[in-house]
């Protein structure tokens, strides 16, 4: 995969030519075309989940910065285990904050030094202190900032504050909360308690990978007042114990319809009205939406379970591969992908340059919870909203502030995944 | 001169035999061996570490869990079995018996193959829609009156995890017996009308004893199927229940590879004593 390093400035003086738009006078030029040659020739490999892996994504960043992408989108466990056990498969990892604490110590990734990154200082406080405004408290589970940053290149634990050393740059993020039909219920919800509630017995559904469905499980035994954790993120195996008990009872009397596993089992379980109340991820919402069927993203009481995405780089990039992957980075928090992002209903790491990418009515819906003042389009095309609809759950600061706890990874993982199995066979 | 020609037929026959050995050693034997190597070593989070431990098989004879899902596993077999022997052995009856010319046996039976023409998973999804709460077999039943309310087990349900696994599984029950059947000399049935036998004696004692290898190689083929199936459990029921193959996949993904090589060790005992069972009965060697 590596090839011969270029010197540091004949890289610079292509991006020199690039910047002033001079591509075509260097095709002219028989030297700066050698190197214009070997940009296109890159090749880095990306894999992640499929919200972010977006084809449209590699086709710009082709356009833009003439190096090709190539896209592998996975669910998050195969994303887990590809990162944690084939470090040679991909150049970029499109990975979860939480995966990041079990991948990082088997060294597939390496630090990115934060001097480089030229947005840096424009990211959201959420991922640098952990603090969206100087006075947030601090949600439980893996917030991002904690699996942030590392000591130095080349280090293994994590550390506490901003080092300068990032493990994943933030690319995207949002608050998660429960799914419902609004046409099939007929009555306000407003708390995670309701998922269990009999009166929807047989239409109820949560999901299907462990460590997500677990932190969606403690929402809903908290909000009962039936356990009290001391962290939801990292529970003890009574705390497991318990949760999985009430679950399991719930489970027998026929509580699910079904459980799902990937996002368009999601989406068909909600518009076929074979489930009314789900864990739901947002675009789904917007999926279900778009075939002209009502589907609220219920904000509830107790808050959202939120979770945040960011790229790693591969431990065994270097020279112009990794040179390029900075200039990935770079282009991928310069804004265009921000508001490609935003568009479906996620938030971009670095908003303000998104602001730039995104019309004031889009801007207003999506990030300020401002009323529509005209249709609202998905990036493909499809009308998600229309004039005076306003974004469930308000604004980026209403629905940012109220996370009650972050997707996580726990100390007991492994007895966890067990009960959790058991739980699937119960 | 003669011990060289043995000797050299000998050679011979060895070298005949070493392409089929090395594709068996390569990729059964090989394979095999790893999973039972690998089912005794240890896993962190995200790694595996060779050790000689037993700490998988105890944790896997340990919990409750494990005898239940056996169970359902077996349930499954047995169920799929019982109904895709019953349909197979009729649908493979009528056409070797009923069906007089060849032609139309033969286009009969192209026409049993239609549904192989998909992948099993689409045969399998497109049934989600049809028994869904709103789908086409309750808005039917309650167009004709016959219900008031949706049937909710018709879907994500045994029923419709049984339902998937015959209508995959019934035509590797029809082809075997089938093919036994034709083979059947009907110059017997003729002599079985001779000597005054009903039709049903003449398929209690002659077609079903000279079917039996037929029959056999059907079971094995769909109780292997059955058991080693995880993906059909997982979308029939909507994940709520489980069977063996979906310990051994959940425990993948998780990277907890010892353990689910462990639980593939088991399933491979458990799927080898039931054939060698099965073979107690019928001598499948002796009557092909």
């Amino acid at each position: 995969m590596s090839k011969p390093a270029k010197p540091k400035v004949g890289y610079s003086r292509r991006s020199l030519l690039k910047a002033s738009g001079a591509a075509l006078a260097a095709s002219a030029l028989p030297a700066p075309m050698l190197w214009a040659q070997d940009t296109k020739d890159i090749v880095l490999r990306q894999f992640g989940t499929g919200v972010s892996n977006l084809n449209d994504v590699a086709n710009k960043v082709k356009e833009d910065l003439g190096f090709t992408l190539e896209m592998t989108a996975l669910d998050s466990d195969s994303v887990t285990q590809r990162a944690a056990t084939q470090p040679d498969s991909f150049d970029i990892a499109d990975i979860e904050y939480w995966i990041c604490k079990k991948v990082w110590p088997t060294g597939n990734l390496q630090a990115m030094d934060t001097s480089k990154i030229t947005n840096y200082d424009k990211i959201v406080g959420i991922f640098r202190d952990g603090k969206l405004t100087p006075d947030s408290v601090i949600a439980q589970g893996t917030a991002p900032h904690s699996v942030g940053f590392v000591e130095g290149p080349g280090g293994t634990s994590f550390a506490t504050g901003e080092t300068g050393w990032m493990t994943l740059i933030p690319t995207i993020y949002n608050a998660d909360t429960l799914g419902i039909r609004p046409d099939l219920i007929g009555r306000p919800i407003e708390s995670w308690t309701e998922l269990l509630n009999p009166e929807f017995r047989g239409k109820a559904s949560i999901l299907d990978i462990s460590s997500i469905g677990i932190m969606d499980m403690a929402m809903v035994c908290e909000a009962m007042g039936e356990i009290q954790y001391g962290d939801k993120g990292n529970m003890t195996r009574e705390e497991i114990d318990k949760t999985m008990a009430i679950f399991t009872e719930a489970k027998r009397a026929g509580q699910f319809r079904a459980f799902w596993k990937t996002f368009d089992e999601s989406v068909n379980l909600m518009a076929s009205g074979e489930v009314v109340i789900q864990s739901m991820w947002s675009p789904a919402i917007t999926a279900v939406k778009s075939r002209g069927i009502p589907c609220v993203y219920q904000p509830l009481k107790e808050g959202y379970r939120s979770w945040g995405g960011g790229i790693g780089l591969s431990s065994s990039l270097s020279g112009m591969e990794l040179d390029a992957a900075y200039d990935y980075i770079n282009w991928y928090l310069s804004g265009w992908v921000g508001g490609y992002l935003m568009r479906q209903g996620y938030y971009s790491a670095v908003p303000e340059t998104s602001k730039n990418f995104m019309s004031e009515n889009e801007w207003g819906y999506w990030f300020e919870g401002k009323p529509a003042t005209g249709n609202i389009t998905s990036p493909t095309g499809d009308t998600l909203a229309q004039a005076g609809d306003v974004r469930d759950g308000g604004s980026f600061q209403e629905r940012m502030g109220s996370v009650a706890c972050w997707n996580a990874v726990m100390d007991e993982n492994q007895y966890m995944v067990r009960k959790w199995n058991e739980f699937i066979a119960a | 001169m003669a011990s060289r020609l043995i000797r050299n037929r000998h050679v011979l026959g060895w070298v005949q035999a070493l392409p089929l050995t090395a594709v068996l050693l390569g990729f059964l034997i090989a394979p095999i061996a790893m999973i039972v190597v690998v089912s005794f070593w240890g896993a962190t989070e995200f790694s595996i570490y060779p050790a000689f431990q037993f700490d998988n098989y105890e944790f896997l004879f340990g919990s409750p869990v494990t005898y239940r899902v056996f169970g359902a596993t077996l349930k499954y077999a047995l169920i799929t079995w019982a109904l895709t022997l019953t349909i197979g052995f009729t649908v493979a009856y009528f056409l070797a018996f009923h069906v007089r010319s060849l032609t139309m046996q033969i286009a009969l039976f192209l026409i049993c193959t239609i549904p192989f023409w998909t992948s099993n998973i689409i045969r399998m999804i497109s049934w989600i829609p049809f028994l869904g709460r709103n789908g086409i077999a309750n808005q039917t039943l309650i167009s004709w009156g016959m219900i008031d309310e949706p049937l909710e087990w018709l879907l994500y349900s045994d029923f419709s995890v049984i339902l998937a696994f015959v209508h995959l599984y019934t035509l590797f029950m029809v082809v075997p017996i089938f093919n036994t059947m034709m083979r059947i000399d009907k110059s017997l049935l003729e002599a079985a009308r001779d000597n005054g036998a009903t039709g049903f004696q003449t398929l209690l004692h002659v077609i079903i004893p000279l079917t039996k290898p037929g029959i056999m190689i059907g079971t094995i083929f769909v109780v292997t199927l059955v058991m080693g199936d995880f993906i059909t459990v997982r979308f029939m029921s909507g994940s709520q229940r489980a069977n063996v193959g979906r310990l051994i996949s959940n425990d993948i993904a998780l990277l907890q590879y010892p353990s689910a090589a462990a639980t593939a060790v088991v399933l491979l005992c458990t799927v080898l004593i039931v054939i060698a069972v099965m073979l107690r009965f019928v001598n499948i060697r002796k009557e092909l």
